[in-house]
């Protein structure tokens, strides 16, 4: 069997590494290039990075600093944030990454999922989804960091870029970021149900417990999660961190 | 040098700098001069079989390949696709493989109500079925990454080097002389792949 992968997602914006409670608030956490140096050293399963403003801000993706992190990364390495075209990705894999996530470009171009499998494999292609509940309690899928209501359903869109050859989706709860409150176990065990590619459950976790639940309990393949990595004590230290493999399979055992 | 063969598929920068970080220089390049010279090759690659082959087949790098690996012995590791390439041909396409194992690439089949998802893509356990200098001074329980559809089924089973376990055992790894591939990739395996690479680099025939 696979080992279950534990995912740490980190944010950029303007090059430095933050972290966000329910996509607002960045706070500074410090240097990407150093914090892969220390999850090489911590052997971690895969690394997400994820630009925050890229998209919002129409910025380019930071392909400079995405080549230097790729560089020092001796595991899987996934980039989202800013991609608008095929070209955007030929680059990004180009420099070394392995993996891209779609979020606001596959609203607004689905077929650029299905271009990206064609070429990349579906392997390479995630599509991230940022889902948040309306005040009637829904889930609806948000994009631009957070700030553009799509009304879509979370299911029948995940179906959906399943269907154009996404190979994993990673479920994002607005509501859950950053607050260390565990998993929105519900939409994930509803995502994961409707599809047959690997689901990554994000947003949520506060303890190393909490990170075998959607595995155990929503049908997800893989967890993921940023502030439990980046901080420490219940001031929000910054330290980077992540569990000895002891202590992971144990978990998931 | 150790040339990592450029055609046109996948990511070859990470190979080089693991290379780099275990104090090996190497050069990616698809030019045949460079490719004459070289004193160990690899052959990445991802993505599906005939994409691969066929750009293999438009580098026109394949009889000069033919004549490094089977004739002049050099040592030659795939790895991904590149290592499905090695074989005689896969159920993923139509194109001939490279024909330097005598091996094919089957499709992950799981009994029903045993499906796993494909591809099996992650990190898993992987065994040794014979001892190798590949394997010289490996960590315990040596996992690597993996992502892939199709798996090697050797015809041999003294050739299968490494297997591992995704709803049954497979070959992970296969060696027939200075003929090498691995599903994984070791280039983002931590000191598992950085160890794979090491001992490739300072392989020597015996």
């Amino acid at each position: 069997m696979a080992i279950t992968r534990v995912i740490p997602v980190l944010l950029l914006r303007n090059q430095g590494l933050v972290k966000s409670v329910k996509f607002k608030a960045p706070k500074y956490v410090g240097d990407p290039i150093n914090a892969v140096r220390i999850f090489n050293d911590k052997e971690v399963d895969e690394l997400v990075f994820l630009d925050i403003t890229a998209s919002t801000e129409g910025k380019p993706v930071p392909l400079a600093l995405l080549q230097d992190i790729a560089t020092e990364c001796f595991m899987p390495l996934c980039y989202g944030g800013g991609i608008r075209s095929l070209k955007d990705i030929q680059q990004i894999i180009q420099v070394g990454v392995e993996k891209i996530a779609l979020n606001t470009i596959a609203h607004e171009q689905p077929q650029l999922i299905q271009e990206a499998a064609a070429v990349y494999g579906s392997s390479s292609v995630v599509v991230s989804m940022d889902v948040k509940k309306n005040l009637f309690g829904k889930w609806q899928v948000w994009t631009k960091g957070g700030t553009v209501n799509t009304k879509k359903d979370p299911v029948a869109w995940a179906k959906e870029v399943e269907a154009l050859g996404a190979g994993e989706l990673m479920v994002q709860s607005i509501d859950k970021d950053g607050t260390m409150s565990g998993y929105d176990l519900e939409l994930i065990r509803r995502v994961a149900q409707a599809v047959e590619v690997p689901v990554i459950a994000c947003s949520g976790a506060g303890t190393v417990e909490d990170l075998a639940r959607p595995i155990k309990e929503a049908n997800a393949s893989a967890v993921a999660a940023g502030s439990l990595f980046v901080f420490h004590g219940k001031h929000r230290a910054v330290l980077i961190q992540y569990p000895g493999q002891q202590v992971l399979r144990q978990l998931f055992s | 040098m150790i040339v990592i063969i450029d055609y046109g598929v996948g990511n070859l920068g990470s190979i080089r700098n693991m290379l780099k970080k275990i104090g090996h220089s190497s050069e990616i390049s698809s030019d045949p001069e460079v490719i004459k010279n070289a004193e160990k090759l690899i052959l990445p690659g991802v993505g599906a079989f005939d994409a691969g082959m066929s750009k293999l087949n438009e580098t026109g790098l394949v009889a000069l390949l033919h004549q490094k690996v089977m004739e002049e012995k050099t040592p030659t590791l795939g790895i991904c696709l590149g290592m499905q390439l090695m074989t005689k041909g896969s159920e993923e396409g139509q194109e001939a493989g490279l024909g330097w194992v005598d091996a094919q690439c089957v499709r992950f089949r799981f009994d029903e109500g045993k499906k796993l998802k494909v591809p099996h893509m992650g990190w898993n356990y992987v065994h040794a079925q014979k001892e190798h200098a590949l394997f010289d001074g490996m960590f315990e329980a040596p996992r690597f990454y993996f992502v892939h559809s199709f798996h090697l089924q050797c015809n041999n089973a003294q050739d299968v080097f490494l297997t591992a376990n995704y709803g049954y055992d497979f070959t992970a790894s296969f060696v027939v002389d200075n003929v090498m591939g691995v599903q994984f990739h070791p280039e983002k395996s931590h000191k598992f792949g950085m160890q794979i690479l090491k001992n490739f680099a300072t392989y020597v025939a015996s």
